[in-house]
């Protein structure tokens, strides 16, 4: 898990801005180089255009979701069943939007930059902002937002467009591997904070019924799986932890990854 | 796939935009509701444990049912590559970076 960030002392916005830049662009945006590189090499492996490839990483920036409607539309399913999936399995953005917005609000920015703002957040930029925020100033709070997912939003296209082409020239093993970057990066991604049981069973049965289900019907495999899994999940979970929230837990800290 | 007369290409870019629409569903209602809901409620619970259990369906079978180029690798090269990187990441005190690194190195020997 990231170590606590050494304080800082910003004294603008356009510090907090550039410091945001700054700090995005050492480890988080090493992951999403090497993840989009990955998702390049999926890509051009799945016989998509680079244009295609480019368009779902600006408009979607939710790997999983992307590598989803990759699959997913390559094994043939249905529009409507991509559609469902894609939507459950970005919908963890949701809680991600709505506890690090009331952090970041400034009074004075109108209320249609944070829609267009939202877009630049993802868990890589949510956990990083989220580490930050307490040694800022809530004014340069969103200035500090923007650059930091700015950033990784900015890089995440030409990194794409350099694993689709490394796919060409790469030696053919190396070009594999490069495929099989995106399931094992979030697998591990998932296993690092992996503690509840409903979120352990949760995998447990997905890496069960994907595969099995598969064989049922290949079209909508996949959101059986998670709906099934999850929640059967769900309500074993319930019956280990138990109904209620921790009281320790400060709302919106413990929060799913799920990859950016 | 459909009755409609589409042309096989524009089904990518109708899914990419239902896609990009359905993503940008959550950012949005997450904007409408920031600061009014809490963040570790009952459906948001929910919504975690099926994203995690359709995570692990579509990683399982990209290892064991591989439709693409991941296909050249043998299942045995694909499951002892991915064991090679729990195992790094689980050694180097749970480090992504350590386990990505080692998992896809080790395939890319193993395919060499």
């Amino acid at each position: 898990m990231p170590k606590p960030l050494p304080p800082v002392n910003c004294n603008t916005e356009r510090e907090a801005m550039w410091l945001g830049v700054r700090e995005a662009s050492r480890v988080p945006a090493a992951i999403m180089s090497a993840s989009f590189i990955g998702f390049g090499s999926l890509v051009h492996d799945a016989g998509w255009t680079l244009g295609q490839g480019i368009a779902t990483t600006v408009s979607t920036w939710a790997l999983p979701g992307q590598i989803m409607l990759i699959e997913m539309f390559n094994a043939g399913a249905p529009l409507l069943a991509i559609a469902v999936s894609v939507g459950m399995i970005n919908a963890r953005l949701f809680p991600m939007v709505v506890s690090l917005l009331p952090m970041v609000r400034k009074p004075g920015i109108s209320g249609w930059i944070y829609f267009v703002l939202a877009n630049v957040i993802a868990v890589t930029t949510w956990m990083g902002v989220m580490l930050r925020i307490p040694h800022l100033k809530p004014e340069h709070r969103f200035s500090y937002l923007i650059g930091f997912g700015c950033l990784l939003w900015f890089i995440s296209p030409f990194f794409t467009a350099l694993g689709f082409f490394a796919s060409d020239v790469l030696p053919r093993p190396v070009s594999v591997g490069l495929v099989f970057l995106n399931p094992l990066y979030f697998t591990l991604l998932f296993l690092v904070d992996l503690k509840k049981p409903s979120k352990i069973i949760a995998l447990s049965l997905g890496a069960v019924l994907g595969p099995l289900l598969f064989f049922v019907s290949s079209d909508w495999s996949l959101l059986l799986t998670g709906i099934i899994g999850g929640t059967a999940a769900y309500f074993l979970g319930q019956r280990i932890d138990g109904p209620t929230i921790k009281p320790e837990m400060e709302p919106g800290i413990e929060i799913d990854r799920g990859g950016n | 796939m459909t009755d409609f007369n589409i042309p096989p290409w524009a089904f990518i870019w109708i899914a990419i935009a239902i896609s990009a629409a359905v993503t940008y569903s959550s950012r949005f209602l997450g904007v409408i509701f920031s600061g009014k809901v809490r963040s570790d409620g009952k459906l948001i619970e929910w919504v975690a444990c099926v994203t995690y259990a359709l995570l692990a369906g579509l990683v399982a079978r990209m290892i064991i049912l591989p439709i693409g180029s991941l296909g050249e690798a043998t299942d045995w090269m694909r499951l002892s590559a991915t064991a090679a990187g729990l195992a790094a990441f689980y050694a180097y005190r749970r480090s992504v970076a350590a386990g990505v690194i080692t998992g896809t190195l080790a395939l890319i020997i193993m395919l060499w």
